[in-house]
């Protein structure tokens, strides 16, 4: 492409004479508009007369360059070439356009901690409100169980927890492999090979596992529900179904919940056993610990009680991060930067939520299943 | 480019395309939009077949066609969103397909194109929106985008009130005027309308029509618009061309076209839908030329 000629300005100390192209395109160049600029901004309130009828081309952006440089206002003595004179009427009549002021408030710390604290709670109420919801739908459902979302937990359950088994199966096996290995190294230096089943066990059964497949679910489908939901409200579909007379605690909100309830502690039962058998393959290699031995000391090792505090670790879970994710989805707004941002707040805090229940659960569970 | 899979290999037909100089011809020497036996497929379906069109500087042209028809295949191919089978697409008398990276920009800051639904950036303001193109160039001084950003609002007949409001919080007929004004950010020769009155009422409409007109002959655009809307396409268009049966069945001035004896320009025009828009337009001529 031949360059056009660029802007430039020739300075006499009575006429400014300007020519080349003052178009937005030839005022792609960095350095062209800085010599332009600094041109310009010698002259400004300079009386002095200009003689533009050597411009060969102008836009609305060269013109509004000239336009700034004059105060916005028509210089007194302006020469133009035919048909500019256009745009700087256009300009003329746009001149009195004024940015107006964005309101911008300053917080000070006290008052940044006071929204956070206000927001915590908010989101809290929201929370509760969203439970109450949940529990009345349940009452509903239970009411008229022939008359439940039966389709839309099954695809929830298809999705949070049959796809989920892969995952889950390598991230617990790789898991039981490291445990199991770095343990048999620690135990064989004071001869404790054969706990290693009971420290497995434990560990795998009563925490590792619960956590490991709710931290993966809460990545998975957390945010999954999150941008779904998010996007419905982007597409109105949400308000859609509002319309139709369908409830989204029940038809949305109810079948993640139940779904995620049901399947997280099938998953937990998943990952204990993928976990078990990869600490096995490992003690297998490193202790020379038969795999006979090792599944028959595991019922003596760890306590059944273990097992379901495991089980209901996962629904609790399981209930949590559906909540979770559907709070923070249904209050997505219709704009993209809020679904991002949505659906990363939903997953924090997804995981959190489910950190702190698992505290909660070692706490009210502390002289159990020993 | 993304790579074509099997059976959208170029062929040597691909290579007819006459040879340009390489380099933008702005001046009006050559169309400004030249297609030249295009064909598109998709799969087994073949949407064009040997397409020509050329579009000259300055005319509005618009393009109708039955619903499937590929209009906005076509506009997007324009675009260089979409690449034909076979034949090709010069814009300023560019190959687009071919077009080196430096080329295809300097051809993208000629043109400006609006969407069906306006397409803003959701988390951007108005003023952002409309600023992001002349920002892009990295040139420019703030105090000037500033200025030249609330004149084009003012072209589009927006006030200087809206420049905070996020797209969310934007009617439909707003966000298409934000979305004009966003088009014609970088002051392009060539506007792509796609459906500009779609959704919404006659009223909005037709000042939007008119807002078009006007800035037509003000900025002395060449414009390219897609519609199904016969009032807009009466009230705008210097030239038609009816897409059917995977060809161009006729080009011209709308008087012209709806003489054409094919049965869909029957239906699509001279239908009672295409027999009332012509006459509001046969009385608003005469309204003009009473006025005058």
């Amino acid at each position: 492409m031949p360059s056009p000629p660029a802007p430039s300005l020739n300075v006499s100390p009575e006429v400014v004479t300007a020519s080349g192209t003052w178009q937005v395109h030839a005022l792609a160049n960095r350095s062209t508009v800085n010599a332009v600029q600094a041109a310009l901004k010698q002259l400004q309130g300079k009386k002095v007369r200009w003689d533009l009828s050597g411009i060969q081309a102008l836009d609305h952006i060269g013109a509004q360059m000239l336009w700034n440089a004059w105060d916005k206002q028509r210089p007194a003595d302006l020469k133009l070439a035919d048909g500019h004179d256009e745009f700087f009427k256009r300009l003329e009549g746009a001149s009195n356009l004024e940015l107006p002021r964005q309101r911008t408030h300053r917080l000070t710390s006290v008052m940044k901690l006071g929204f956070a604290v206000m927001g915590f709670f908010e989101h809290l109420l929201g929370f509760v409100k969203l439970i109450g919801q949940v529990t009345q739908d349940i009452f509903r459902f239970a009411r008229n169980p022939m008359r439940g979302p039966w389709r839309e937990i099954s695809a929830n359950i298809y999705h949070a927890g049959f796809e989920a088994l892969g995952i889950t199966a390598l991230v617990g096996f790789l898991i039981g492999v490291v445990l199991s290995f770095l343990s048999a190294q620690q135990l064989r230096t004071f001869g404790g090979d054969i706990y290693l089943v009971n420290l497995l066990g434990m560990s795998i059964i009563r925490e590792l596992g619960p956590l490991l497949a709710a931290i993966l679910v809460a990545g998975r489908s957390g945010s999954a529900i999150t941008a779904q939901l998010g996007v419905m409200r982007v597409t109105e579909e949400l308000d859609a179904m509002l319309v139709m007379g369908i409830s989204h605690g029940f038809r949305l909100i109810l079948p993640k919940v139940i779904a995620l309830a049901i399947s997280l502690p099938l998953l937990v039962i998943w990952t204990d056993a993928m976990a078990l058998i990869g600490g096995m393959v490992s003690a297998k290699i490193e202790l020379n610990l038969s795999s006979r031995y090792f599944i028959q000391k595991l019922p003596d090792a760890v306590p059944l009680a273990n097992y379901m505090i495991g089980l209901g670790k996962g629904v609790v879970f399981g209930t949590l991060i559906a909540l979770v994710s559907c709070h923070f989805g249904l209050r997505i707004k219709p704009n993209t930067e809020s679904l991002g941002h949505g659906t990363t707040t939903s997953v924090v805090t997804a995981i959190t939520v489910v950190i702190l229940a698992d505290a909660v659960f070692a706490i009210v569970f502390n002289g159990v299943g020993y | 480019m993304d790579k074509m899979d099997d059976d959208h290999k170029p062929t040597d037909e691909q290579r007819a395309c006459p040879d340009g100089n390489g380099e933008l011809t702005l001046d009006g020497s050559v169309p400004v939009v030249q297609i030249t036996n295009l064909q598109t497929r998709f799969g087994r379906t073949v949407v064009h077949q040997d397409v020509n069109l050329a579009i000259e500087q300055g005319e509005i042209m618009s393009i109708v066609g039955g619903s499937g028809t590929g209009k906005t295949v076509l506009l997007r191919q324009m675009l260089g969103l979409e690449r034909p089978t076979r034949g090709c697409v010069r814009i300023f008398g560019e190959d687009i397909s071919e077009a080196n990276a430096e080329h295809l920009q300097q051809l993208r800051n000629h043109w400006g194109m609006l969407f069906q639904q306006g397409a803003l950036y959701s988390a951007l303001t108005v003023f952002d929106n409309i600023a992001q193109p002349m920002r892009e160039l990295r040139t420019l001084p703030a105090d000037v985008v500033r200025d030249a950003v609330l004149l084009k609002m003012n072209m589009v007949g927006l006030g200087p009130e809206h420049v905070n409001k996020m797209p969310a919080d934007l009617s439909g007929g707003m966000i298409k005027r934000v979305a004009l004004a966003r088009a014609l950010a970088l002051e392009p020769q060539l506007l792509f309308l796609d459906e500009p009155t779609a959704g919404l009422d006659p009223d909005l409409s037709e000042s939007f029509v008119a807002l078009i007109k006007s800035l037509h002959r003000e900025l002395n655009l060449t414009v390219v618009m897609v519609t199904h809307d016969l009032d807009t396409l009466f009230a705008l268009s210097t030239r038609i061309a009816v897409l059917a049966e995977k060809h161009v069945i006729a080009i011209g001035p709308t008087r012209e076209v709806i003489k054409v004896d094919h049965p869909f320009i029957k239906e699509f025009f001279l239908g009672d839908r295409g027999k009332r828009a012509l006459e509001a337009l046969d009385e608003k001529r005469l309204d003009e030329k009473h006025k005058e």
